[in-house]
């Protein structure tokens, strides 16, 4: 019945779905204020209905009712109650409806916090969000419906993946998604103004904070699926390149890119057109990603034609939905007036070639990803795109950049003057050179490339440093009146400063995980000391443990150091008897500067294990920095100024509600 | 989301996971070890999805690996080894492509796309440079209504 109730719920959410893509639309065109607020209620309605669903869902994974198929196929009395939960998303059918759901919350966002938006403009961005939702619904409804039910019911279901009972991954999704489906809403806001015909600093002032909540997310997904990469598959790499990470880091790049142009849009009324390209493409690119991760082409082209049923569907929806938007943006575009003006060294130039970078960065990864497909599906020729291709085509990329990310704050808009700024910038300078080279003569391996690493680093944390201390005037003026400047200034450069410290963190924590990793591996019996970084790790042998769902055999290595007691070290081989999977639960003793990285193999003679022990030092900066990142992200979405309709400080008195003059 | 497409590969080809190089395949000489892991990051695990052989637990990169080690201790350069794999089992175990002419559009569309990208913003920021006859944008009659209510919204609450 519950199960009904969902799958009900969510053919009503179609039908709303029509009302709000229709409606409202007709209503703009007409400029009809009845009809465009529909779109209002269309859209909180929506989310309701698709809560309904999602919670019936819900439901009958947390009751374990196995006469649903979804359930059957994913779920097990026996798991633990968290990832019952958790593995309502962790398939493709429910994962589908997550991201509907998703859809819908930010629909009915901009429902309810979008008062100040133009009446007209709302209606169509609530209208084109109205038509995204239709299309995935369509998209559940007819090839991915989760409330199938099975008959006779089985006794007991097939168990979610060991690999996905995981506090990491389990909520890796629905960030990853927040991101995903974040974007839609900067697409909607492009296509609207296209049809509106204006793109002004008001509308970037609407589409920022979106991008930025879009973006804060899928740092924060994209951070958490790589420390789980990490900690689970048991070897300690972090980034793979994979295609599947890259259809979520594809998103990610073109959503930084946007998130830039859009400030050249709110300050400058310049690059509007290429904001309005890139939030289309931004969204593009999470719907491609949503498509080659669901359609099992990655697997290869000929897997595709195994269940083309999903693929082509999603196919479709992407063409009609990018191929669309790009068509009305190639009649309209040309309209759009042509705003501020700058000079070619400025902040507006800096930020040109931001994009100019992230945007040709985004298309290398794109590339790199497709063409192992494309030139399969053409030529019949397989050839294999891995990190090697990546690191040498990605990183000289992005080495402009983080050189960039320290000037381009500092220079003015309009025009600017870039010796001035590499004069204020000496601190820096001395700083990354002292570091570089630091490193260069202390390194043990590859000492150039340590050196670099460093270096761009800490050129990044130094541009952030004197930017924020040439605006609070520290050191100029007396050093009171600077920390009250220093707190005067706007939440949003906070968050640029906050996000870019971020990434030099992220940047040192690769260096050193490339440079300084060291590793051991040996067959070791109970008893043996092993040696690594300075540490005396002593093999105590393995004990068999039985888990909820699970038996494991469990490792004890006693870590010391100069023979003083460090830590006690517990990793696991985990063995699901109902999917007959073996999993690894590495140990990890992090000092904050380092891991020390243990995992236990399979038994290779009487008491002796294949015994892996990584010392991985500054890769904990590396979630660290993409935490600090995302830090920045939400500091900068609680700026007063994109707290749109709270600009002064008055008009939050509630009797100043302005409700009364509309 | 990767962790289900990657799944379905482990499923399929691993029989369990944690590293790969074994006790028994590390090379007493640490100079010529170092050199096999170098090496094995850069050749594809043929049976497995987007891993090198370094990675994988698959019977078949164990024997790669075990090549590559071989070939090393019988004195082989890295070129020598890479060029001895790839004539056994073609360039797909290559993880990064060989640059030829179906290859092309890979190696060198990066550096034509941030030429093309960069010659267009060139153009654009001299445009931007020229102030061009633009008209002071007009209101429309719906943001004059708005102004004025806020307007007088304004009045009343001071």
């Amino acid at each position: 019945m519950i199960a009904e109730i969902g799958h009900y719920a969510l053919v009503l959410a179609l039908l709303v779905g029509c009302a709000q893509a229709l409606l409202p639309m007709i209503g703009a065109a007409r400029d009809e204020a009845g009809l465009m607020a529909v779109g209002d209620t269309a859209a909180i309605g929506q989310f309701a209905l698709v809560a309904v669903s999602f919670a019936a869902l819900t439901w009958a994974y947390v009751t374990s009712d196995f006469s649903v198929a979804n359930v059957v196929a994913n779920s097990h009395s026996a798991k633990p109650m968290l990832y019952k939960v958790t593995g309502v998303w962790g398939n493709h059918e429910g994962s589908m409806l997550l991201w509907v759901l998703i859809l819908a919350f930010f629909g009915a966002l901009v429902a309810a916090f979008g008062r100040n938006l133009p009446p007209s403009l709302k209606a169509r961005v609530l209208s084109v969000q109205g038509m995204i939702g239709i299309g995935f619904l369509l998209f559940i409804l007819f090839t991915s419906n989760p409330f199938e039910r099975v008959f006779p019911p089985p006794l007991d279901g097939n168990d979610l993946n060991p690999l996905l009972q995981d506090p990491g991954l389990a909520f890796h999704p629905p960030f990853l998604y927040l991101g995903y489906v974040g974007f839609s809403v900067a697409f909607s806001f492009a296509v609207a103004a296209l049809i509106e015909g204006r793109v002004d600093p008001a509308w970037a002032r609407w589409v920022r904070p979106w991008t930025l909540a879009a973006w804060t997310a899928l740092t924060l997904g994209i951070a958490m699926g790589s420390w789980w990469a990490y900690y689970e598959l048991g070897w300690g790499g972090w980034w793979f390149w994979d295609p599947v990470e890259n259809a979520s880091f594809l998103p990610w790049l073109a959503g930084t890119a946007l998130l830039h142009s859009a400030i050249v849009v709110e300050k400058r009324d310049a690059l509007k057109s290429w904001t309005v390209l890139l939030a289309i493409l931004t969204f593009g690119l999470s719907l491609m990603g949503t498509f080659l991760v669901r359609s099992g082409i990655l697997t290869s082209v000929h897997a595709f034609a195994v269940d083309p049923e999903r693929g082509t569907f999603v196919l479709v929806l992407l063409a009609i939905a990018v191929g669309g938007s790009l068509l009305l943006y190639a009649l309209r575009a040309p309209s759009l007036q042509q705003g501020g003006l700058f000079q070619p060294v400025s902040r507006e130039g800096a930020l040109v070639l931001n994009n100019l970078l992230l945007a040709t960065a985004t298309a290398t990864v794109l590339l790199g990803t497709l063409y192992p497909l494309l030139l399969d599906a053409m030529t019949g020729e397989r050839v294999s795109v891995g990190p090697p291709f990546f690191n040498a085509t990605f990183i000289p990329l992005m080495t402009p950049l983080v050189l960039l990310m320290a000037i381009g704050p500092m220079m003015a808009w309009k025009r600017a003057d870039l010796a001035g700024v590499l004069g204020r910038l000496w601190l820096g300078i001395g700083v990354t050179v002292a570091a570089a080279l630091g490193t260069f003569f202390f390194a043990t391996k590859a000492p150039v490339l340590s050196a670099f690493g460093i270096g761009l680093g800490a050129w990044l944390m130094m541009g952030v440093l004197v930017d924020w201390a040439e605006r609070a005037r520290l050191f100029r003026v007396p050093l009171g009146d600077a920390l009250r400047r220093a707190r005067g200034l706007p939440r949003a450069a906070y968050g640029m400063w906050i996000a870019h410290a971020g990434l030099a963190i992220v940047i040192f924590g690769m260096t050193g995980d490339i440079l300084w990793k060291q590793e051991v591996v040996v067959a070791a019996r109970p008893g043996q000391q092993i040696a690594i970084a300075g540490y005396d790790i002593r093999f105590e042998g393995v004990v068999q443990v039985d888990g909820k769902n699970y038996q494991a055999e469990r490792a004890h290595f006693l870590v010391r150091r100069n023979g003083d007691y460090v830590a006690d070290l517990y990793p696991e081989r985990r063995f699901y008897p109902v999917q007959r999977m073996t999993t690894t639960e590495a140990a990890i003793r992090s000092t904050g500067l380092a891991d020390l990285y243990a995992v236990i193999g399979e038994a290779t003679g009487e008491g002796v294990h294949t015994v892996r022990l990584y010392h991985n030092p500054l890769v904990p900066w590396l979630w660290f920095g993409a935490l600090v990142m995302t830090a920045g992200g939400l500091v900068s979405l609680f700026d007063r100024r994109l707290r749109v309709g709270a600009p002064m400080r008055k008009a939050r008195q509630p009797d100043a509600l302005p409700a009364a003059a509309e | 989301m990767r962790a289900l497409a990657v799944l379905a590969f482990l499923l399929a080809f691993l029989p369990g996971l944690a590293g790969a190089v074994q006790p028994d395949e590390v090379l007493a000489d640490p100079a010529l070890e170092s050199r096999a892991r170098e090496i094995s990051k850069g050749l594809r695990c043929l049976v497995c999805q987007n891993e090198s052989i370094d990675e994988s637990n698959a019977t078949l990169a164990r024997d790669l690996r075990l090549l590559v080690r071989e070939r090393l201790v019988g004195g082989d350069s890295n070129a020598e080894v890479l060029d001895f794999v790839v004539q056994r089992y073609g360039d797909f175990v290559l993880l990064s492509p060989p640059v030829r002419p179906s290859t092309w559009l890979l190696w060198y569309g990066p550096f034509g796309l941030l030429l093309a990208g960069a010659i267009a913003a060139v153009f654009y920021l001299r445009a931007q440079r020229r102030p061009a006859a633009v008209a002071e944008p007009e209101l429309t009659g719906e943001e004059r209504r708005r102004i004025e209510a806020l307007l007088a919204d304004e009045d009343r609450n001071s």
